[in-house]
């Protein structure tokens, strides 16, 4: 007989089934009529679920593209600071980032298509709606229960077949939500645990971190050397004027002093212990 | 004729094209029951595309039941056997 022969009957039947239940023909007219408008109430909630979940996938797509420019700042960082290590390890997640990005761009369309599928289908299914309570309101007016059975027939099993084709549609979109849902979940957790970047949140992610602690120890190193060098000087400083770089503009004789050092104070570190920080051979000042 | 594809409305389709309608038919029945995908997908986007091109859009607010009823596209074998055996109507 053919599969859509086939499929035509199933939906017959079920139209059948439901009009075999009613005594009197013309109360299926109004029943069916409430279970219409029930079902219009369903794809209009359906339209706007799918709508929400193509809104979260969206707002994760904003996440991740932010969490790839920070990465591969950071990356670039690094280089710069010669720990080619980090770079490799923000550019990986980089990537991992970048792969979460191109699968939710997929399921953003999927869902941006069901969106407009479904509305199309209250659209649809609204103005048979329509036409189902104009044809109703004639069909109580002028004919009795017995005549009215073939007409009734006729309306019902159109509608019944849209409702039934509707009531699949909101289904499927249903199931697509929910599994987006779930990876959705997953992605969230995702960046949440900083396995790509959880920087994101306002804290700190691990590689930040280290770059930070890179700096930071840069600036103790300097200051350090910058100690050391007045010490072997024997010119006690004031903090103020090591702070400036150890130029005290404002004190004519000890800047003086301060410049005849400079040359001891790049070559001490070299005679000093070294550091346990892993950043004198990126920072500028006390190592070069 | 008219024609529904599940997920897109009705379809007014000529009446010659029923012969390439069944004989599409045909392949895609087969490959269910055989279990065969690749023609199964094949017979059913012909389906499909013959509907959508020589067809015209059934007016919105119709209330004629369809001769023909098209599984929706991208639809699985599985889901097609479902629609052949929902509620309990079988391969009469």
């Amino acid at each position: 007989m053919g599969v859509m022969k086939r499929v035509s009957l199933v939906f017959k039947a079920k139209a059948n089934k439901a009009l075999d239940k009613m005594e009197d023909p013309r109360e299926t007219l109004d029943y069916s009529y409430q279970r219409q408008l029930e079902m219009l109430t369903k794809v209009r909630r359906g339209v706007a679920d799918v709508a929400t979940s193509r809104k979260r996938v969206e707002l994760q797509m904003n996440q991740l593209q932010q969490s790839s420019t920070k990465l591969e700042d950071q990356a670039r960082k690094a280089l710069g600071m010669g720990r080619e290590d980090l770079a490799r390890e923000a550019l990986s997640r980089k990537a991992s980032s970048q792969s979460q990005l191109n699968d939710l761009q997929v399921q953003y369309a999927q869902l941006q298509a069901e969106e407009e599928k479904l509305t199309v289908a209250s659209q649809r299914l609204q103005a048979k709606v329509d036409a189902f309570r104009t044809r109703k309101e004639t069909i109580k007016a002028t004919y009795t229960a017995a005549e009215a059975q073939t007409r009734i027939n006729e309306a019902f099993s159109g509608i019944s077949e849209e409702m039934g084709d509707v009531g699949q549609a909101i289904q499927r979109a249903e199931d697509k939500t929910a599994q987006m849902q779930a990876r959705a979940g997953a992605i969230d957790e995702l960046l949440a645990s900083g396995a790509l970047d959880d920087a994101l949140g306002g804290h700190r992610d691990d590689i930040q971190s280290e770059l930070d602690a890179i700096s930071a120890g840069s600036d103790v190193e300097s200051e350090l050397s910058r100690l050391r060098g007045e010490i072997a000087s024997g010119q006690p400083k004031q903090l103020g004027a090591g702070a400036n770089g150890g130029q005290a503009p404002g004190q004519a004789p000890t800047a003086q002093q301060q410049q005849s050092q400079t040359p001891q104070y790049g070559g001490q570190p070299a005679a000093l212990p070294a550091s346990d920080y892993p950043v004198d051979d990126v920072e500028g000042g006390a190592g070069a | 004729m008219i024609v529904r594809i599940l997920g897109e409305g009705q379809f007014s389709v000529p009446d010659e094209l029923s012969a390439d309608l069944d004989r599409l038919d045909g392949d895609l029945e087969a490959a269910v029951e055989r279990g065969d995908e690749p023609t199964f997908r094949a017979a059913l986007n012909s389906l499909l595309s013959t509907v959508r091109e020589r067809g015209t859009e059934a007016p919105a607010d119709s209330l004629e039941p369809s001769e023909l009823i098209l599984p929706h596209e991208g639809s699985s074998m599985d889901e097609v056997r479902q629609l052949l055996t929902d509620d309990g109507v079988s391969h009469t």
